[in-house]
């Protein structure tokens, strides 16, 4: 009877310890984290307009546009597309964004979209781009703008990060947050 | 591109370097040695003392199995009935309903066999309750299940003659309180100060930048991340697991969590050679397991840096390589990486969608799960290695015409169909599982499931099958990622797979257990020159051959039909 009660009682205690004091340790900690653990926030004059993390869709021609999303970018939930590599019919998506893109960019080559551009994300809320994706975008933002390329240009290349290993990246909504601001 | 394979190759040198101390740590704890941690006997005492536990009575191989097996169903049917009824516990800001029935069902196995296959998101299918009190608890207790039992099969091979595999509640205890809880807590930490929440707070909604109101999911999401990657058991917070960038916000974080999943596997191994003191024998698995990793390592960051050749047909630039299903912040190399260590050790999380990867990247992480014994899960890795020892000891010792020996001890009849049956358990699952599903796809497409046949699979012709396999041989290897295009949430998916998750759990546990527990009993047989030396070099070749010709033999048609197909249709 007694070797019966060993494995209730030990479960009651490894609950409270794994799944009670555990978290709210590691809940306590994060209160000292950036953004309190409640997830890092940007804000434009004081308004909350997203987090740093979390990818959000830009379709206006006057914003840098991220990665294609399968979610998209609601971040009630995150899924990448699932679309295999052979897929004919994610193929055609795809070949659909690049006639799209080069629509609202011409003067830009096919050759130089760079493919993360036009294929989704694995979270469907990747907050970044690469270097070369913003690159392709700035001559239709400064027209839009009605700015100098080269200002675009160089607001760009100030947001590149560039890590010690890993690829070259850009966050999109602090380019963009960046750019509102640029005169 | 060389930023990233360099960080693909420091994040593997610190996760060896830092492996090593653990295991010889690792070994101390389960001798019973003063170790740094001893600020825990307190605690441990005191968890002794309400559980009614005595820590050194010693248990013999059957009532060491009985201890184990008995709590995990207690674990079984509490998580099924907390699941189910989650809807009406508290901690559900973002008001979740419960699960049904066979989802439960799925979950709870899943989960409480160390897979965490998940057929619900993690957003909307569960509450920051069940999340915390079932999945993160069974994340704990099943790593450590699966630890405690290889120390018994270390105390096995450890003794000359013996009856006694050790305590399993002692093991159990020590590996949470020593092992697994003091990294978790450091690394959560870590995960939270980089932007990983960590608060109790529910779903935000925002307007962005552009002027949408989206929702944005959130949670104490940061102490289950640190135990999935620790434990390998890889279920994560949020759907999209470790490729959400709350959950693996940047490629620091990623390197972190990559370092996390492999060190226990590998410390295991050298925990070994410190604990029987058979250092040598220990370094030579270690480094065929390094070279298994290799083989399916290299060419799925090859495949992965080339881009997909359909996608480059279509004119754009693939400097960056193969995207679709890929987070720009770690780029296609440590993604690569990513998907050949989550399934060589059985974790299952994910930094890249696995359906989207190239043809030759799903073959060689179909068949990192297939093998299951390149470093493989929290004390299970090296379980199953044992089998391919037997066997390969069993074959060396027809080759030179003499009794098979492993380690002091006659391997007879009894102990090799043993073996054998544990091998052949997951070629029946994997093809068997398969098989059903197929017919099903193709004989009737109509059923009347939440999900229709029809409508399972999200990919066509040979993809699709590989769907089918990669969720089989997920659930066979307890590894619990997915092609998640998969529609797994009925009826059909949610029972098979949690089947095979229970069969695959536990006989590959207890056929090595009982294996251990039958040799520990015999007589032991000194070394003679004449005797098959299993730390030498020519072993190790031979284990890895018996683990190639095996593997080859179960499951190459299989992956003919589905990756291999795939990847020649597509050149």
């Amino acid at each position: 009877m007694k070797s019966f009660l060993i494995p209730i009682k030990l479960t009651l205690v490894l609950i409270i310890l794994c799944a009670g004091i555990y978290p709210l340790l590691i809940a306590f900690a994060g209160k000292m984290a950036p953004g309190g653990g409640k997830g890092e926030t940007v804000q434009v004059n004081g308004k909350v307009v997203g987090y740093a993390n979390v990818g959000q869709k830009f379709t206006e021609d006057k914003y840098f546009w991220g990665r294609p999303s399968a979610v998209d970018y609601n971040a009630a939930g995150s899924a990448g597309s699932n679309k295999g590599p052979s897929n004919p019919d994610y193929l055609k998506t795809v070949q659909d964004r690049i006639d799209s893109f080069l629509v609202h960019n011409p003067g830009v080559k096919k050759e130089d979209i760079p493919a993360e551009t036009v294929t989704a994300s694995g979270s469907g809320l990747d907050p970044d781009i690469s270097p070369a994706s913003a690159a392709i975008q700035v001559k239709r933002i400064a027209a839009v703008r009605d700015l100098p390329a080269s200002k675009v240009q160089s607001l760009v290349e100030a947001h590149i990060q560039k890590p010690l290993f890993g690829p070259a990246k850009i966050n999109v909504l602090k380019l963009n947050v960046a750019l509102d601001e640029l005169k | 591109m060389n930023t990233e394979l360099l960080g693909v190759i420091v994040t593997f040198l610190i996760t060896v370097l830092l492996a090593y101390p653990l295991g010889k740590y690792i070994a101390k704890v389960f001798k019973g040695e003063r170790t740094i941690t001893d600020f825990m006997d307190p605690l441990e005492r005191l968890i002794f003392r309400i559980s009614g536990i005595n820590p050194t009575e010693s248990m013999n191989w059957k009532q060491f199995l009985k201890a184990m097996l008995g709590i995990n169903l207690l674990w079984f049917v509490y998580a099924f009935f907390l699941l189910l009824f989650q809807h009406k516990l508290p901690l559900n800001p973002d008001g979740n309903p419960g699960q049904t029935p066979d989802l439960a069902f799925n979950t709870a196995i899943s989960f409480l066999v160390n897979c965490n296959l998940q057929h619900y998101s993690g957003e909307t299918g569960v509450t920051y309750f069940t999340q915390l009190f079932v999945l993160t608890f069974l994340q704990f207790v099943s790593a450590a299940t699966g630890i405690a039992v290889l120390a018994a099969l270390f105390n096995g091979l450890k003794e000359k003659t013996t009856s006694s595999l050790g305590n399993f509640w002692n093991l159990l205890v020590k590996t949470i309180t020593r092992i697994l809880l003091p990294l978790c807590i450091v690394s959560a930490i870590v995960f939270a100060f980089n932007g990983t929440p960590a608060s109790f707070d529910g779903k935000d909604t925002i307007t962005t930048l552009q002027g949408d109101t989206v929702q944005v999911s959130r949670g104490p999401a940061a102490g289950m991340i640190a135990i999935k990657h620790l434990g390998t058991n890889g279920g994560g917070w949020f759907g999209a697991n470790s490729a959400h960038p709350l959950e693996n916000p940047n490629y620091f974080t990623a390197m972190l969590q990559l370092v996390l999943q492999v060190i226990i596997p590998i410390a295991m191994i050298f925990a070994m050679g410190f604990y029987l003191n058979r250092k040598k024998f220990a370094y030579v698995i270690f480094g065929v397991m390094t070279v298994g990793m290799l083989c399916l390592l290299i060419p799925t960051i090859i495949t992965e840096i080339n881009g997909n050749p359909a996608i480059a047909r279509l004119g754009v630039a693939q400097a960056t390589g193969a995207m679709e299903g890929k987070e720009v912040r770690f780029g296609p190399a440590l993604s690569g990486y990513w998907s050949i260590v989550t399934t060589i050790i059985s974790t299952g999380s994910v930094n890249s969608m696995h359906d989207s990867s190239m043809p030759l990247s799903g073959l060689m992480q179909l068949l990192a799960m297939m093998i299951n014994a390149f470093y493989g899960g929290c004390g299970v890795g090296i379980l199953n290695y044992y089998i391919y020892i037997i066997i390969a000891v069993f074959i060396s010792g027809l080759m030179v015409g003499r009794t098979p020996e492993f380690m002091g001890h006659k391997v007879e009849a009894r102990e090799i169909k043993i073996a054998s049956l544990v091998w052949l358990l997951s070629a029946v699952l994997v093809k068997g599982g398969a098989a059903l599903a197929a017919y099903f796809v193709t004989h009737h497409p109509d059923v009347a499931w939440a999900v229709k046949p029809s409508a399972w699979l999200n990919n066509p012709s040979y993809h699709g099958f590989s769907e089918i396999l990669y969720e089989f041989t997920s659930s066979n290897a307890n590894n619990g990622s997915g092609f998640e295009g998969l529609g797994d949430n009925n009826i059909f998916w949610n029972v098979s797979s949690g089947i095979v998750l229970i069969l695959a759990r536990f006989i590959p546990i207890i056929g090595p257990i009982a294996i251990a527990g039958l040799l520990a009993n015999k007589k032991f047989i000194p070394e003679s020159p004449g005797t098959l030396r299993t730390d030498s070099l020519t072993f190790g070749a031979m284990t890895f051959a018996v683990i190639v010709i095996v593997n080859a033999l179960s499951f190459f048609p299989a992956l003919a039909l589905g990756p291999l197909a795939e990847y020649f249709s597509l050149q």
